[in-house]
């Protein structure tokens, strides 16, 4: 399959295959693995791209370019088959495994964080565990508490994981390319909802470095932070901010850990105000984290309290009416704006 | 057969609800009246009937994201059941579940579960409050057999054998782990011989024969009621519908799906009984009536029923906090 060389507007999911596709195809020691990521193993009458490429299409045709041998379906074994993923990135290989949802990390959790995210440190040094994990997170799938979470902020806790989520396009092609080049184990989160979303994407090779945020749209008045979905809110929120005189500057973090503070800080020192858009369970989360971190580094450039809005404290209901209420939306973030912007300087 | 008349109606009236309930989820999730995602139980209601008819009210069972089927088997309301299904604030669950965590405690039904796997230790657990409470109980664990190839399958198995549990672990094998057929995610042709690696009995049967699974389930029952232990039953079955609502199955062979369109337990379960004089078709036939109209009911009770008040986002994540 030719992959185009110029820019052109494709979906998130087809962003990140390309992505997958061209590492392949430049580094034999990929391989990627997980549940259905080729589909119909061994069923004879079965063409490669009528198989499923994961449950979400994301992976779909690479088995028929790359093989079996490299496009490995997995048994619903997620302790082994992740495990496998970080012991064979720490033997030499750079493997790409995909955890279906990130609330399987359940099923896997000693691989991540006992032994992937460990090993070098534990090993002085003399290990290195370049392997990528692609997870999906969030809500508003109606999928209910098991399988809408958002467990970024979980693994941003464990040294060692760096931790990837990008919020449109371009960004997952270009940094799911860094990931899976970079030395280091990294979770990389895909909201649920976005795959379908579109948006012009650098054809060739594209690479977004990890641990850079971008200033997604500048503005005067206040910083609005978000990080994958939460960054679309925090963009259309300050299109209606707009329409009202308020001039949002919205900071995509697009990487967790290692955590852009210089970058929000020179924000928060420009606009003096901050709301954080977090789809994340609020207790010890990214919303409290980076509050913390403007309080610590940047309290005197603050004219008022930080603002948030994050997921309430309780694990994601199912029925559509309270799984709305729950999530994160544009009409909350501009609510806590306004509250924010009432603040006397 | 040491079946009463009673017990064969009960049984027929439980798989014929079973197929009615999950043709009606299948045509109402169609009509986008449905959120999230199902998972269809039509195909092996023969395993959820056989194994719970040889329960009593007070037993367990644990069940995965087919779970509707044996909430039906379990004697779960299917007016509540349906509410839930559609998010209702007179579900089961209060419409926080839904399809995939659908539970009614009060029944011993401990959940469908939306983590493949995640069933098996919760079965040891009511398995240890059995014996440290002395009720007798036994806990019937189902699962796939996508899930025979999760550590925590098999570290079940192993703990209730070594804990002598009364645990009856049921595997539904419908030859899918989702699209990844079970002669590839499986090493051995049948998961009931890794019984012997726990030390336990294991057998195979025929999922689409409910006599066959009620015998068989009869007898892993009355070893674990009597102190001797877990047993592993597999139940070869065939799902006739995807892995999910929306799935185009076309990972299913021809061979797969000549094999599942001739299975079909109601069918055989008339043929059986009619034959045998036991019950006339006309008297099944009133039973059909029944249950549709009870899932008609289900389907008016859910639909007219009013959705959760939205402060429930935040209850009942804990008994008391702070």
């Amino acid at each position: 399959m030719a992959v185009a060389t110029a820019a052109r507007t494709i979906t998130i999911a087809e962003a990140l295959n390309e992505s997958i596709r061209l590492e392949m195809r430049a580094d034999p020691k990929i391989v990627i693995m997980g549940e259905d990521i080729a589909g119909g193993a061994q069923v004879e009458h079965l063409e490669d791209d009528e198989a499923w490429g994961g449950v979400m299409g994301v992976t779909k045709g690479l088995v028929h370019e790359f093989g079996r041998e490299r496009v490995l379906d997995t048994p619903i074994s997620e302790a082994a088959f992740i495990g496998a993923a970080v012991g064979a990135a720490a033997t030499g290989l750079r493997p790409i495994a995909e955890l279906m949802f990130c609330g399987f990390l359940g099923s896997c959790l000693d691989s991540l964080l006992n032994q992937g995210s460990k090993l070098r440190y534990m090993f002085g040094g003399k290990a290195m565990v370049p392997v990528t994990i692609r997870t999906m997170i969030g809500g508003g799938f109606r999928a209910a508490a098991q399988h809408a979470q958002t467990l970024y902020p979980m693994f941003a806790n464990i040294p060692g994981l760096k931790v990837v989520a990008p919020s449109n396009a371009a960004d997952a092609k270009g940094l799911l390319t860094a990931s899976i080049r970079d030395d280091d184990p990294v979770i990389f989160c895909e909201h649920i909802t976005m795959y379908t979303m579109k948006g012009e994407v650098p054809g060739g090779e594209h690479i977004v470095p990890i641990g850079k945020a971008a200033i997604a749209r500048p503005g005067s008045d206040v910083t609005l932070l978000g990080v994958s979905l939460t960054a679309v809110h925090a963009l259309k929120a300050a299109e209606s901010l707009a329409e009202e005189g308020i001039d949002a500057e919205v900071i995509d973090l697009r990487t967790v850990s290692p955590l852009d503070e210089e970058t929000i800080l020179a924000s928060v020192q420009k606009t003096g105000r901050l709301v954080i858009v977090d789809e994340a369970n609020p207790l010890c989360g990214l919303a409290s984290h980076i509050a913390g971190m403007v309080a610590s580094r940047g309290f005197h450039w603050l004219r008022a309290p930080v603002g948030m809005v994050t997921a309430p404290h309780s694990p994601v209901p199912f029925s559509p009416v309270l799984e709305d209420a729950y999530l994160p939306n544009p009409e909350k973030v501009v609510a806590a704006v306004k509250e924010t912007c009432a603040h006397a300087s | 057969m040491n079946l009463s008349q009673d017990e064969l109606r009960s049984m027929y009236r439980t798989m014929v609800s079973i197929r009615n309930f999950e043709e009606t989820v299948k045509q109402a999730f169609a009509k986008g009246h449905i959120p999230g995602f199902v998972h269809l139980y039509v195909g092996e209601e023969a395993i959820a009937t056989g194994v719970c008819t040889a329960l009593r009210a007070s037993d367990t069972i644990t069940s995965t994201h087919r779970g509707h089927g044996h909430c039906i088997a379990k004697g779960c309301d299917m007016n509540s059941m349906m509410a839930e299904i559609y998010g209702k604030a007179t579900g089961l669950c209060k419409g926080k579940g839904g399809s995939m965590h659908i539970a009614d405690v009060g029944k011993g039904m401990l959940g469908a579960n939306g983590i493949v796997g995640g069933g098996p230790p919760l079965a040891c657990g009511a398995g240890l409050t059995s014996v440290v409470t002395g009720s007798g109980d036994v806990c019937a664990c189902f699962f796939g057999d996508g899930a025979c190839e999760q550590g925590t399958f098999h570290e079940s198995a192993n703990l209730a054998a070594i804990w002598n549990l009364p645990v009856i672990f049921v595997a539904e094998n419908n030859g899918y782990a989702q699209s990844t057929p079970a002669t590839y995610h499986c090493a051995i042709e049948n998961i009931a011989e890794r019984a012997a690696s726990y030390g336990i009995p294991g057998a195979v049967v025929d999922g689409s024969d409910v006599f066959a699974v009620h015998e068989a389930a009869v007898e892993a029952v009355k070893r674990a009621r009597a102190g001797q232990g877990p047993s592993l039953l597999e139940c070869k079955t065939y799902r006739h519908h995807g892995h999910f609502e929306g799935d185009q199955q076309t990972y299913k062979d021809d061979l797969y799906k000549s094999v599942s369109q001739g299975k079909d337990s109601i069918r055989d379960f008339r043929a059986l009984v009619t034959q045998h004089g036991w019950f006339t078709a006309e008297e099944l036939d009133a039973i059909d009536r029944e249950a549709e109209q009870a899932v008609e009911e289900a389907l008016a009770f859910a639909e007219s029923s009013p959705v959760p008040q939205v402060e429930e986002v935040t209850s009942d994540v804990y008994v008391s906090y702070p």
